[in-house]
This record gives structure tokens, C-alpha cells and sequence, in this order.
């Protein structure tokens, strides 16, 4: 038999959408025609890219988490708060953002498990109360502001062996994604993957539905921490760093083929549906399209990703009127005995 | 509608491929007002592709459909429908919270001053009902407050109303009890007497023996035989649907010396549902539980399994005393439940063949992990599940294939407790008989094989006792090969007192 990447349904076409974009940026940008530029690329997506799949984690398993847009200001605002431009508190305060995200992740998760809240309006409460919080911390104005420790993560470089100087937020994020492929293949990440797809089925086969639930929102939580840690670094203090961020790592989630309700996508799809739209902005950008359209163009990628995914779904149920395939790698005789 | 004419719609030389794949070739068929002409063969045969030419569904590449002599073309469902055929899928369509008459006049509501015309739509269902001899039916109770065979009926009368003259039936026993399938073979009888043509697509063999006129066979999309029922016996429809001889034989039973310690025992176990159960399963039998639908056959299983469990007196687990509130307490221990309901909640369907194998692995046991790729292929070679390959989705599989993918999934554990609620519902003849060997075989490997089932032969044929339930409890046991008449007298609630 000849090797064939197996991918998961709907990943091919987010990886085919990624290589033109990324073609047609090479194409209409000077800046992309070496490494340097998508290098840069990258560094701008990274902190989409993780969010991203941390909402694929809630996503596959059946769930959404809106609050992580909400969650990544609320984590820059404190942080710019706490450190306040001293440089030797962040030590302490980066592991309290993570620690923070971790927390919110856990409350969302405990309410949407054990109270039985669909995840759609408990993260969206969450989103409020965080919103409401932060504004009412700052007063609108954040305060503070971040030291050059905290920041280098966002927008400084490592120096790498051969490669040079790479960015940290991409070396965070490649680490990031190696652990979460790790896990999705893992025993632990296959079962999250089949309980967006039959909660039952998990729970009569002996597992911990509620459990691993919890622990895609609370991995979403931290990511989410980890990704406003490099927003804070690249783009400073705002009190509106994370604006629309949930909707954006949705809408990558779902550009990368992975299907909204759970069950089936992969985590490499959807962290290259992020770079996707990230690579989208940019070629728009190029062209001199307004960046006032940005959200319309989301707004129709999410709308035309969701139409594609149950159009896929029509052609699959004509496919599953094929007789019993018989080129089976398997006997079809019964047991001899 | 209820004219006498006798409609007759004839197919002939019917084909249909799917991406090249041939499906049906050159089929014919004919059905004849007042004939119950039944359909059988083997999943993935062309049955149900056969059934959806007929309804319209699907366009045949090449062939003719007359009905009533003249050549039609169907461009959808409604086309057909106009021409007077429908068909009663196995799953219902209704709307659970709507009315009977609202339920079968939905989306063509009799209008009266701009508004429905309730009164009209409830006297005309009225008036279909009572045509059928079906006058227990309120027109007006909305569906949810009906049994399945009821909501059967008010699928047919939906067809009936709008002037169906043929009607296609799917597996129509498949959601019913023992004691609404009698309920059926009235309700089919009495269509076919009022001059229905009638296409029954069934696995049953008596079923199809009972009600049947005319029974055509399809094999790999051929048609192999179509005779009068009168003609044809059980031996000869299973051979013309597997080509083989594979009469309703099952794997020998357990010698007394295969019997080993005491599995599984209850002691008085009861819940909301159940009471006083008093059982043991030996390790190496393999002990049928019989009883009518809401006797309480898979509550049992389904409390020793831990969904809904004993709140009254105990439950021992090779020896030792076991309280199980959870499915996990109960894997751990080594009890498997392979469910009735294999993709309501026995599958995650949209997952890998091999992703479903591990899954209880995965699930519930710690630190196992996915180490054991050489593991899952054994497995599947075991329980001889026909795929493209261990990454194909298991919803693409056919029946038998799906329901051995269950079992591979708790193999993959070595349980020594397996509880079976209906192993063999809607699979094949030779995925059937896959399922039976491999039952019986895990019994001589020393599992505990506690197997519920509503097809009395297969109950019979399998088992080395029967426990029969009725109401609740136990009304007796039964040694191997009890004749279906004593089954059924203790399940009825008959003759208790002789056997206890």
C-alpha cells in the first residue's frame, strides 16, 4: 500500500486555503519573498494561532469558549497593573496570569459541567463579567505598564543555533502546538474528541465526560493567559488588546475544517486556519483593502467555512449509500471455528 | 383513496451506480394493489436503494417505472408521492409535541378564514383511522402520549391521507415489541385487504413468512429469486441471500465441565424498576434473559452496569460484594454492556474504526494509553470487521460491521462479565452469525455471557438457560432449548406458578 498523510475530514482544504494564501502573499508582497517575512508572519499570528487552539479544545468536544477575548485583556490590564513598569516583578506576575486564565477556565468549565449551563451562555457571561471587571478596575484608562522582561516574550527574539534569531512568541507557539498534537493523539485527547461526538458512548465506555470537559476549558483558559502575555508584548497596553478575539479564534477553528458541535477536526487544522486569516489581513492589507472590513471578511469566512463543512455532509450521505466496501484489508469470512 | 381499482407499479431493469459503484443492476420488480410483496436480502444487497427508486429519492441510471401501465419519471419524493406511492422510513418522522391530525396533515393544513381548519383535520384523520379499524387512536392527543406502534400507525395513516396507493415499509418491526409486531401483521393485513400494494423490506424470516405474498431476493444489487411465498422455504431464502447453506444454526452449547465459579450473582437487587432479583452467570455459559419490551430485561443489565443502579439488596462480582453507582466502577470490574441502541449509544460514530476500538481503553482504564497499534488490528481480524481500513469512520460501515466494532471495543478490556442487549438487532445473516461464535467463544474463554434478546430463536438457540422476566422480576428459568411457547407463556405472565 502506498503511505498517504492521513488527515482528518476537512483538513486538507484548510491547509490547501493556507498554501494560496501564502502563495499570493509571496506574489503581491516584496517583504514575502524570503523567510524574514513569514517569519514575521508567524509572529504576528502566534498569539491568534494559540488561542486558537485552545478554542479547538472546547470546540471538538462539543463546546465554545467566548471568553478568552475578554480574558486576554483582562490578563494585559493586570499585568500592566501589577508590574508597573518594574521589571523584577514579572517573575511573579506572569505565573499569576497563567495562574488567572487556568481559574477562569476551571469556573467555566465547573459551571458548564456541573450545573449543566450550555458553555455558550456561560462563556458568555464570562466574557461580561470580565469586561464589566476590568473596566471598572481601570476606569476605562488602564493603568501601569509592563517591563521590558514581560514584553520581550512578545516581541523580542531568541537566538536560536542555525535558524538565528527567532522570535519568542513562535518558538512559544511551536511548543505549544507539539504538546497539543502530543495530547490529541494521546489517549486523553482521542476520548475529548468523542465526547463532542457521543457523550454517551464515552460514558457507558467507562470514561470521565465531565472531567475532560473540564479540562478543555481550563487548557483554554490558560492558553488563553499565554496568548495575552504575547499580545501584551507585541502590541502593549490597550483595553481593548482582546476585543473580538473569541470571534476571530472561532472563526480560524472553523476555517480549519473543524466542526462546530465537536467531534471531528484536527488541532494542526485549526492553528493553520488561524494563520489563514491572519495571512488573509495581511494580503487584504497589501491590496489596499480598508481594514474597516476586517470583521465583514470574518463574518463571511465563518458563514462560508460552516456552509462548506454541512454541504461536505450532504456529499458524505450520498457516499454512505455505497454498498459494503469489499477491497477490505480484512477477511470477510465469518470466524472459523 | 379508498376506490377498489388495484394499482400495480412495475420496475423493470433497474440500475443504479453510486461513483461507478453499481448498486441495483437490472432489477424488476412488481407490486400489485393488495399484495404484500416482501423485499430481503443481505445489508448493502440494494434493498433500501431499491425502496428509494420507488420513492423517488434517487433517479435510476437506466430502467422504466410504470405505475398503473403508464412510464413515469420521478424527479424527487414528491413527484412519487403524486403518484400515489410512500414510504414509512424506520425512524418516524413526527413531531412528538403536535397532535395526531396536525401531525398528518403537516404542511398541508386544510385552510378555512385564514387559519387552520382543526375541526376538518381532525375529522378527516378521524376518517382514516376508522377506515384502517385503527378507532383507538385520538386524533387529538398529541404523539408523545402514544406507543411506538401507535405512532407506526399514524405514520401510515400520514401516507394514507395523502392518497398513497403504495406503500414502501422499511424494517417496520424494527421499533416495535414482541407484542406490537401481532399489532403490525393486523394493521398490514388489513391494507392489504383494502387493496394497498404493499413493498416490505425485512430481516426477519417469519415475519416475512407470515405476511408475505410474494418475496423478491437481492444479492450484490441483483435480483437472484422472486417467487410466491407459498413456494419458498426458510432454507431456500437463506441460501438464494448468502449463497450459501447457512440455516439457523447456532455455535454448539457449553459442555458441564466448561462451567466454571460464579461471575456475576445478585441477591435480591432491585431498583425503581426491577425487584428482587436473584441471579448467578457462571463463567463459560452463556444465560439468555427473555421477556417482553418494559418487562425489565435491560433495566437489569443496565443496573448491574451502574446507569441506573440496584438500590436494594447486593451484587457480587467474581465472589466479592460491589456497589456500582457508575459505568466506570463497573468496567474496572471487568463488566462489559454492549447496549441495544448501537449508535445511539454505543459508537461515537464520526470516529475511526480504530479510535472506537480503544475507546473504553482509553476511557476508563489509566495509564493504558494508545500503546497497542499491533493490539487493534488482532482485534479487528478477531471480531472480523470488513472496513477499508482502520481509519475509516465506523458511520460508513454497515450494521453488522458497526456491531462488531462494539464488541471489539470492550475485547479490547478482556472483560469477564459481558452483558448483550439485543447483539443481533438489524444486522445481516452473516454479520449475525459472526456475533453468535463470537459470543459463545468468549464463554468458553471463561466471560460470563449474560445475553438479552426479543428474537426468541436466537434466544433459544444461543443460550445454556433462559431467565424469563415479566413485570419487573424473574418469572422463571428455562433450560437450554425451552420451546418459544414456554418462553412466551412465562414472559405473558402465564404459568408462573408452574415454574417457581
Amino acid at each position: 500500500m502506498t503511505w498517504r498523510p492521513r488527515l482528518a475530514e476537512g483538513t486538507a482544504p484548510a491547509l490547501l486555503f493556507l498554501l494560496l494564501l501564502l502563495i499570493g502573499l509571496a506574489i503581491v508582497g516584496p517583504a514575502y519573498s524570503e523567510p524574514a517575512g513569514y517569519l514575521a508572519l508567524l509572529k504576528r499570528a502566534a498569539p491568534l494561532m494559540i488561542l486558537a487552539i485552545g478554542q479547538y479544545l472546547v470546540i471538538v468536544s462539543g463546546g465554545f469558549d467566548l471568553s478568552v477575548g475578554a480574558l486576554v485583556t483582562a490578563g494585559v490590564v493586570i499585568a500592566a497593573r501589577l508590574i508597573d513598569g518594574n521589571n523584577s516583578a514579572t517573575a511573579w506576575v506572569i505565573p499569576l496570569v497563567l495562574g488567572f486564565g487556568l481559574l477562569v477556565g476551571l469556573v467555566n468549565g465547573l459551571i458548564t459541567t456541573k450545573l449543566l449551563v450550555p458553555s455558550f451562555i456561560v462563556t458568555l457571561g464570562m466574557l461580561l463579567v470580565l469586561d464589566g471587571a476590568t473596566f471598572l478596575w481601570t476606569g476605562g484608562a488602564p493603568r501601569g505598564a509592563l517591563s521590558e522582561g514581560f514584553r520581550m516574550f512578545g516581541r523580542g527574539s531568541a537566538d536560536v543555533p542555525v535558524l538565528g534569531a527567532v522570535p519568542w512568541s513562535v518558538l512559544i507557539l511551536l511548543a505549544i502546538l507539539v504538546a497539543a498534537v502530543l495530547f490529541m493523539r494521546g489517549g486523553t485527547g482521542r476520548a475529548l474528541v468523542a465526547v463532542g461526538d457521543n457523550e454517551a458512548t464515552v460514558r457507558l465506555a467507562g470514561g470521565q465526560v465531565d472531567r475532560l470537559r473540564l479540562l478543555a476549558f481550563t487548557l483554554s483558559g490558560l492558553l488563553a493567559a499565554v496568548a495575552a502575555i504575547l499580545l501584551g508584548g507585541f502590541a502593549g497596553v490597550s483595553a481593548q488588546v482582546g476585543n473580538g478575539l473569541e470571534f476571530r479564534a472561532i472563526t480560524a477553528v472553523v476555517l480549519g475544517g473543524v466542526l462546530l458541535g465537536g467531534g471531528r477536526g484536527s488541532v494542526v487544522a485549526a492553528a493553520a486556519g488561524a494563520l489563514s486569516l491572519e495571512a488573509l489581513f495581511t494580503l487584504l492589507n497589501l491590496l489596499g483593502v480598508s481594514g474597516a472590513l476586517k470583521s465583514a471578511v470574518q463574518g463571511v469566512i465563518i458563514i462560508v467555512a460552516v456552509a462548506y463543512a454541512s454541504l461536505g455532509g450532504g456529499v458524505r450521505q450520498r457516499l454512505r449509500l455505497w454498498p459494503k466496501p469489499r477491497d477490505s484489508v480484512r477477511s470477510a469470512q465469518p470466524a472459523s471455528s | 383513496m379508498t376506490t377498489g381499482t388495484t394499482t400495480s407499479v412495475r420496475l423493470t431493469g433497474i440500475s443504479k451506480s453510486f461513483l461507478g459503484v453499481p448498486v441495483l443492476r437490472g432489477v424488476d420488480l412488481q407490486l400489485r394493489g393488495g399484495e404484500v410483496h416482501a423485499v430481503m436480502g443481505e445489508n448493502g444487497a440494494g434493498k433500501s436503494t431499491l425502496l428509494k427508486v420507488l420513492a423517488g429519492v434517487h433517479r435510476p441510471d437506466s430502467g422504466r417505472i410504470e405505475v398503473d401501465g403508464g412510464e413515469v419519471s420521478f424527479a424527487g419524493p414528491s413527484d412519487a408521492q403524486r403518484a400515489g406511492i410512500a414510504i414509512i422510513h424506520q425512524e418516524f418522522t413526527l413531531l412528538p409535541h403536535r397532535s395526531v391530525a396536525e401531525n398528518v396533515y403537516l404542511g398541508r393544513e386544510p385552510v378555512r378564514r385564514m387559519q387552520v381548519d382543526q375541526r376538518r383535520m381532525e375529522a378527516d384523520t378521524r376518517e382514516l383511522l376508522d377506515w384502517l379499524g385503527e378507532d383507538g387512536i385520538d386524533p387529538t392527543v398529541p404523539v408523545s402520549s402514544l406507543s411506538v406502534a401507535q405512532r407506526q400507525v399514524v405514520e401510515i395513516v400520514k401516507a394514507l391521507s395523502t392518497d398513497a396507493r403504495v406503500l414502501g415499509m422499511d424494517e417496520p418491526t424494527a421499533a416495535l415489541a414482541d407484542h406490537e409486531v401481532e399489532l403490525l401483521y393486523d394493521l398490514v393485513r388489513r391494507l392489504r385487504e383494502r387493496g394497498i400494494a404493499i413493498l416490505y423490506v425485512s430481516h426477519r424470516m417469519r415475519e416475512v413468512f407470515d405476511l408475505s405474498d410474494r418475496i423478491t431476493v437481492l444479492k450484490d444489487g441483483q435480483l437472484v429469486t422472486c417467487a410466491p411465498t407459498s413456494e419458498l422455504t426458510s432454507e431456500d431464502l437463506v441460501r438464494h441471500m448468502v449463497g450459501r447453506d447457512l440455516g439457523e444454526y447456532y455455535p454448539d452449547r457449553a459442555a458441564p465441565d466448561d462451567l466454571g465459579p460464579v461471575r456475576l450473582a445478585l441477591r435480591g437487587a432491585g431498583n425503581a424498576r426491577v425487584r428482587d432479583l436473584n441471579l448467578e452467570v457462571r463463567a463459560g455459559e452463556i444465560v439468555g434473559l427473555a421477556g417482553l419490551q418494559g418487562s425489565g430485561r435491560s433495566a437489569v443489565a443496565r443496573a448491574v452496569f451502574g446507569v441506573e443502579p440496584f438500590t436494594r439488596g447486593a451484587m457480587e462480582v467474581d465472589g466479592a460484594a460491589h456497589r456500582v453507582t457508575r459505568p466506570r466502577t463497573a468496567v474496572r470490574l471487568g463488566i462489559a454492556l454492549v447496549t441495544e441502541d448501537r449508535k445511539g449509544d454505543g459508537l461515537a460514530l464520526r470516529q475511526s474504526v480504530r479510535d472506537n476500538a480503544l475507546l473504553v481503553r482509553r476511557a476508563a482504564l489509566r495509564g493504558a494509553r494508545s500503546r497497542a497499534k499491533s493490539d487493534v488490528s488482532a482485534l479487528l481480524d478477531k471480531v472480523t470487521v470488513v472496513a477499508r481500513g482502520e481509519h475509516q469512520e465506523v458511520r460508513f460501515l454497515s450494521g453488522g460491521n458497526q456491531q462488531k466494532v462494539v464488541l471489539a471495543k470492550w475485547l479490547a478490556v478482556e472483560p469477564m462479565v459481558l452483558l448483550v442487549d439485543e447483539p443481533t438487532r438489524g444486522i445481516d445473516v452473516g454479520a449475525k452469525r459472526a456475533v453468535h461464535e463470537l459470543l459463545r467463544d468468549l464463554a468458553k474463554r471463561g466471560v460470563a455471557v449474560l445475553m438479552i434478546s426479543s428474537e426468541l430463536p436466537e434466544l433459544i438457540g444461543m443460550s445454556d438457560r433462559i431467565l424469563v422476566m415479566h413485570d419487573g422480576a424473574l418469572a422463571g428459568e428455562l433450560p437450554a432449548g425451552a420451546s418459544e411457547g414456554a418462553v412466551m407463556a412465562l414472559a405473558t405472565g402465564h404459568g408462573i406458578g408452574d415454574v417457581a
